[in-house]
Formats: structure tokens, sequence, C-alpha cells
């Protein structure tokens, strides 16, 4: 099989983004399924990099901004992420997602 | 020696490859982390492995560097392209940094080998191994780093590896908290530098310390620096330089950013001996001897109100004597020596600002050496004593601890630069001639000689009450001899701390000529400036004697009894052992600022955007009421029916919302795949 780099690069988010997708939906504990959330942006981030890498015109910056500005906000809603954390272990003495239901309908 | 040599020529690392030492132990660290915790044994040899070549990597390193001593070798590439041009990182070696690596790597392995013994009985020692390889290879890569974005990443790195040690046993909230405080307090610091490094991006257009004379440290761009001026009639270079400082200033525990470093031994020993010797504090006096050529550039400007290195002699010598003064009345065996590293960090700035940037090298490499082995001999002494580490409590452990006496002996002597034999006192005799020598001020000189006899003093009374004398506990009556795999360590630093003074003796100093570059040794006789190391000498014997005097003589007889100092002076005494208020004066402003602002947030929380979110239901509930009433009066009756089945469609659709958060992770996952699939249907179409 002949795969070209950007094969590679989009075989690799792929993956990442399946373990983080799995991650996000099996793992009990709330700050894993953040890690898998994280994985799965870092995962799309991996294919702009790549799309632009391989793309067409990458003498445009605009995949690397892209990715920038997407880490930045990336950092901004882990730090929400994890706030929340904190207040739900403050509520309930444990960070077990399942058991974080008390709004439920 | 001919056959040395010829060994030593064949011994070369190409600078390209240079990055295998910081690589080697970072290797280590990542089989560590993946290491199950029953592999300790496995952990540790890696790690260990790891290290020892790397020791012998940064030996061929620095054969390759001693053979043109006057070179930067550097190694440049491009890390990545983005707007301009590319962003370029490289490898640097020189005298300096090869020096550097091997003590590092050389200290670093036998503070490992020690851990083996130190750690055995904690059940989570692979993770130990990990975090310390990390650190390690963090401080490898400060070294070898030829830009200063390279070094900020590798200090950031160093930074968290210690996070993760001093916070290493983080059951305990002293150690969580100490951990939180040494990542916050650098941080302060680390800011300075990040501004220092992006106006230095700003004015040059390069963070490559050599690049064929593009570099920030050769002449053109220190020209241009030197060249404008800023607020105050500063010159860039010297604004640049105290921005940079800020960061050597948290890191290294200057004053007054020095409160984390005490409060730094919540954590095992080895490490507490790995932050103080070898990595994280000796990393802030490196960056400011890497980027000596900067700090130094303005020395030629008279007109300038100050001059960078002006403020680091002057920061040094308050740090050093501050350091000292604090350390004569603590009571724990590691706060002791975790003031007198502040102090001799402080001896090193001072150094380094009085313009003898080898004399700080000197004695970074020569108190890495005692100062690994005094806290390794902490270590033993309270890992023989169960975790009694509060020197009242201890007591007459010459006896059943003989290696671990003569060593910590040996480091004692060393430190308190005790002539001749001992390393500490060559190291600091080339600090107290550099301060003499330096047209500034005379107050460093001054402040460095009371040091002097501060430092003797409280070294004597740590061994006297440690070591002589009855055991006051029943844990240090119990005290044996710790394994082989600790006092092996011992002994190899202790010899360390003996013979590394001898390379940089006035009448050869061979280290310092090496240093600057020179192949040539201009040695003179220990005469010459003969009477400032005669005065040392005697403010040594006079702190060993004070010392003796008040300690050894009349040993202390039980845990209780008051310290003879404290008898005689209660309130200095007092104020020293609460370690001259900074933490409460550091509470009670920036800890106070912090509080008050974010009760601010709270109160515009609670008040401001939730008293407009009331407002707006309020304002919906008044609307509810006019419409209710309009219902009851106007539209009762026909619409009963239809709110009934709405209500009932809400109640099923309203299952929905389980409260599970992995249902709605899961929902979406499948109309994840749902669009993918259509997308994927529509495309063969």
């Amino acid at each position: 099989m002949n795969l070209s780099p950007l094969h590679l690069c989009l075989l690799f988010s792929s993956a990442l983004f399946c373990i983080g997708l799995i991650g996000a939906l099996c793992r009990s504990n709330t700050i894993l399924v953040l890690l898998g959330v994280e994985l799965m942006l870092n995962a799309a981030n991996l294919n702009f990099i790549a799309f632009w890498r391989f793309g067409p015109a990458p003498s445009a910056e605009t995949g690397v901004i892209f990715v920038l500005f997407s880490i930045a906000v990336a950092a901004a809603e882990a730090a929400v992420g994890l706030a929340l954390v904190i207040s739900i272990y403050r509520h309930q003495q444990n960070i077990r997602l399942q058991e974080a239901n008390r709004l439920k309908g | 020696m001919l056959e040395l040599g010829a060994f030593l020529r064949l011994m070369t690392l190409p600078v390209h490859l240079l990055w295998l030492i910081a690589a080697l132990p970072l290797l280590a660290a990542g089989i560590g982390a993946l290491t199950p915790r029953r592999g300790r044994a496995l952990a540790a040899g890696v790690a260990i492995a790891a290290m020892a070549l790397s020791f012998l990597l940064s030996c061929a390193a620095l054969a390759t560097a001693l053979a043109q001593p006057a070179a930067h070798l550097v190694h440049n590439f491009a890390w990545f392209d983005l707007g301009l041009g590319p962003l370029r990182l490289g490898w640097l070696l020189d005298p300096l940094t090869a020096f550097m690596c091997v003590m590092v790597t050389l200290v670093g392995l036998l503070i490992f080998v020690f851990s083996v013994g130190y750690m055995h009985a904690d059940a989570n020692s692979t993770r130990f191994f990990c975090f310390m390889s990390v650190f390690a290879a963090a401080m490898l890569g400060v070294l070898i780093a030829n830009s200063l974005l390279l070094l900020f990443v590798c200090w950031e790195l160093v930074g968290l590896a210690s996070y993760l040690l001093i916070g290493f046993w983080f059951h305990k909230p002293a150690a969580a908290a100490a951990a939180k405080k040494a990542f916050i307090t650098t941080r302060i610091g680390d800011l300075g530098l990040l501004l220092g490094m992006l106006w230095l991006y700003d004015s040059t257009g390069t963070l490559l310390f050599f690049d064929a004379g593009n570099g920030v440290l050769e002449a053109g761009a220190l020209g241009a620096l030197t060249a404008q001026t800023t607020i105050g009639g500063l010159a860039v270079s010297t604004a640049i330089g105290l921005l940079v400082f800020c960061g050597a200033i948290g890191k290294s525990g200057q004053f007054p950013l020095h409160v984390w470093l005490p409060d730094a031994m919540e954590g095992p020993t080895p490490v507490s001996a790995l932050i103080h010797a070898a990595t994280m504090v000796a990393a802030g006096v490196f960056l400011v001897a890497r980027v000596y050529p900067l700090m130094a550039a303005d020395q030629a400007l008279a007109h300038v109100p100050i001059h960078a290195l002006t403020v680091v002699a002057f920061i040094g010598a308050i740090t050093a004597l501050m350091g000292a003064m604090i350390a004569v009345a603590q009571n724990d065996i590691k706060r002791v020596l975790a003031f007198s590293t502040v102090s001799q960090l402080g001896y090193m700035m001072l150094a380094l600002g009085v313009g003898s940037w080898v004399a700080a090298i000197f004695h970074l490499l020569t108190h890495a050496f005692f100062k690994a082995l005094l806290f390794l001999g902490a270590g033993s002494v309270i890992h023989a004593a169960h975790h009694e580490q509060d020197i009242r409590r201890l007591g007459g452990l010459r006896g059943p601890m003989r290696t671990t006496f003569a060593t910590f002996a040996i480091g004692m002597m060393a430190l308190s630069g005790v002539p001749f034999l001992f390393s500490g006192f060559w190291s600091k005799e080339a600090i107290l001639h550099a301060a003499h020598a330096w047209n500034g001020s005379s107050l460093p000189l001054f402040a460095g000689l009371a040091a002097v006899v501060l430092t003797a003093f409280y070294m004597t009374r740590l061994v006297a009450e440690v070591f002589f004398g009855a055991p006051r506990s029943e844990a240090a009556g119990h005290a044996h001899e710790s394994p082989p795999t600790m006092t092996i360590p011992l002994i190899g630093l202790a010899v360390g701390a003996v013979l590394l003074g001898f390379l940089g003796t006035p009448a050869y100093p061979w280290l310092q000529a090496r240093l600057l570059g020179e192949t040539e040794v201009h040695g003179h006789s220990l005469l010459e400036g003969g009477g400032l190391m005669m005065l040392s000498i005697v403010l040594v014997a006079l702190g060993i004697g004070a010392g003796w005097a008040i300690y050894w003589r009349r040993l202390r007889a039980t845990a209780t009894a008051l310290d003879p100092l404290e008898r005689a002076t209660p309130r200095t005494f007092a104020a020293l052992a609460a370690r001259l208020g900074f933490d409460e004066l550091y509470a009670a402003t920036v800890g106070r600022l912090s509080n008050a602002t974010a009760a601010l947030a709270d109160a515009l929380d609670r008040h401001v955007w939730d008293g407009a979110i009331r407002f707006l239901a309020r304002l919906g509930e008044f609307t509810g009421v006019v419409s209710r009433e309009t219902d009851e009066d106007m539209l009762n009756g026909g619409f009963d029916a239809g709110s009934e089945s709405l209500r009932g469609t809400g109640k099923l659709y309203s299952r929905a919302q389980t409260g599970e958060t992995h249902g709605y992770l899961r929902v979406i996952a499948i109309g994840f795949v749902l669009l993918v699939l259509i997308v994927m249907m529509g495309g063969g179409q």
C-alpha cells in the first residue's frame, strides 16, 4: 500500500480522534473525559496542519494561525472545564460524571 | 597521563549530537512513565543507566569543548516557518555548557543511586524516578540550548518537574501547598523573563545566542541594544538584562522571591538535593552567566542611571547575608541547609554582579557537590531516625552513623570554607577577591565577609546538635547506618567536595582559564591578595569558634531546652526563626490583594450580574402575571386541553434529559457518525 504523508497524518489523527472519543464516552472520571475531549480537539488541529502542509498553498499561514487560535481557545476551555470539575467535587465530594445529574428534567 | 590525554582526544561529541545528553534522561522518563507500579527496579535501573550514559556523553562534550575553549560550537536548525522567516533553535557547546553538564549528570547520577536506598519503601518510586529523570532532562536542556526560547521552554519544564517532585507526597497538605508556592513564586520571575525575551526578539529579530555574528550575545546585536535608550534613560540592554534577571531571581531563590526555596523541603530529600545542588536553583545562576555579555553590555556606558550588574551584585549581597542570618535560627535540619543554599546562591549572584562570572560558576560547581553531599547526609540521618528532622530531637548520631558523620563533616567544612583542603574555601575565596576588586561599592564585600562568619557558625551548630551529645528522642537513639546505596554516593560526593577546589586555586586557576576560553593558565602566588585570604580564614575560625563555644562546649541536654541564642536574645532569635516575616508580609500584601480581587469579582458576579438577571426574571414574571390575568379572564376554557397535550409532550421530551452526561455524549457521537455517513453517501453520488 502506498500512502502519501497526508494520508498518514489523516490516519494518525483519526486514530487520535477515536481514542479521544472512546475515552470521553467510557470514562467516569470527569478529568479523563476532559482529556478525551482534548485529544479529539488535537486530532482536529492535526488535520488542519496536515491539510495546510500538504495542501495546495502551504505558503499561506492560515492553517498555522487557525491552529494557534484553536489551541488558545482550547486552553481557555480547559480552564473552564477544570473549574467545573472543582465545583462538581465541592458539591458531591467526588468527580464521577454519572453522579452529576441533579439538573435532570 | 599521556594515555589519558590520548583517550580524551578520542572522546569527542560533535555538537549536532549534543541533544543526546538531554534526550537520554527524557527517554528514561518516558519508559518510567509506562512502567507499572511494581516495576520499580526497572524504572530506577533505566533512570540510572540513562544518567550514566549522559555523564559519559557530557565528558566527551567536555573533551570536545576543551580542545578549543575559546570557540562557541553551535548547531542551529529551523524549528518551523512562520511569517517572515523560520523560527530557529540550536545547540551550543562551550566550556560553560560542558562543565555544567558534567556536574549535573555526575551529581544527578549519585543522587539517583542514593534515591534507590531512600525511596525503597515508597510505593510510588516508579513515578519518582520518572519525575527525577524529567527534572534532569529539563535542566540539561537549559544547559545545551543555544536559543533563549529553547532555554525558556526547558526552564519551564524544570519548574514543572520541581512542582511535581516537591508535591510528590501530595497527600500531605504542606507538601501540596509548598509545591504550589514554588510554582507560583517562580512564575512571577518567569513573567519578567518572558517579557525580556519578547523585547529582545522585538529589538534584534532573533533569540539565538550565537549565530555566526548574528546572535544576540554577539557584538552586532549588543551594540544595537546599548545604543538605544528607553524609559528613565536606561539602555535597552540594561532593561532587557534586568527583566531576564527577574527569571533568575525567581528560579535561584534570590531576595525577594526566596520564600519558596525553604518550603520546597517538603519533597523527598533526594529531590531537595537535586533542587539545591544540580538543577533548579543552578539554572538561575547559569542563565545570568549564559547571557553575561548582554548583562555586561552597558558597562561601557557612562551616562546611564544604573548598570544591570550593579543590581545583580546588590541583590546577591542582600540574599547572601539574609539567608545566612535566618539559617542561624532554624531547627529543622533541612531548613538550615535550605537557607544556607539561599545564602550561597546570593554569593554566586554577587560574583556575577561584580563581574566575575567564572568565580560564580566555580562556586556553583563546588557548591553542587558539597550541598548535594549535605542534603543526602541529612537524608541519611532522617532515614535512620524515622523521619525525625528536628535537630533538637536528634543528637548523638556520630557513633552509630560513622560514614554519614564523616562525609557530612566534610560537607560542613567545605561549606564553611575551612582553608586549603576543601573546595568551598577556594571558590568562596575567588568570589571575595572579585568583590574586593570591584570598584562599584564595598558593601557586597562586607556582606560576603559577614556571611562567611555566619555560615561557619550555623554549620558548626548543626553538626554539634545532630551528631554530638546524647540522643534526645527514641528515634535518634535507635538510629543505625544507612545501606550502601546511600553511603556510597555520600563518599563519592565527599571526594568531589574536597578535590574540586584544586581545579581553580589562585596558584593554578585551570577552571577559570578554560571557562574564559584561554588555553594558557596564568596562576599567581597565594601571597598576592593574601591579606583578604588571611581575613577570611580568621573569620571562618571566628565562626567555628563561636559555634564551638556556644553549642559544642555545653551540648544540649534535652529536646525542649532553649537554644542558647534564644536565651540571650529572644526577640532577634524569634524574628530569625520566623524567617524575618517574609511569608507573613506577602500574605498581608500580595495575598490580601489577590483575595480582595477575588472578593470584588465575587461581589460583581453576585450583585451586579445576578441583579441584572434577577431583574430580567422579575420582568418576565411580571409579564407572566399580566398574561395570566389576560388568560384567565379572557381565554379560559378551550386552551386547557391544548395545554394538557403540550405538557404531555414536554414530559415525553424531558425523558431524554436523563442528566446522564455520557448519554448526551453518546447521542452526539451517534449523530456525528450519521452525519459522516450522509456526507459519504452524498459524496458517492
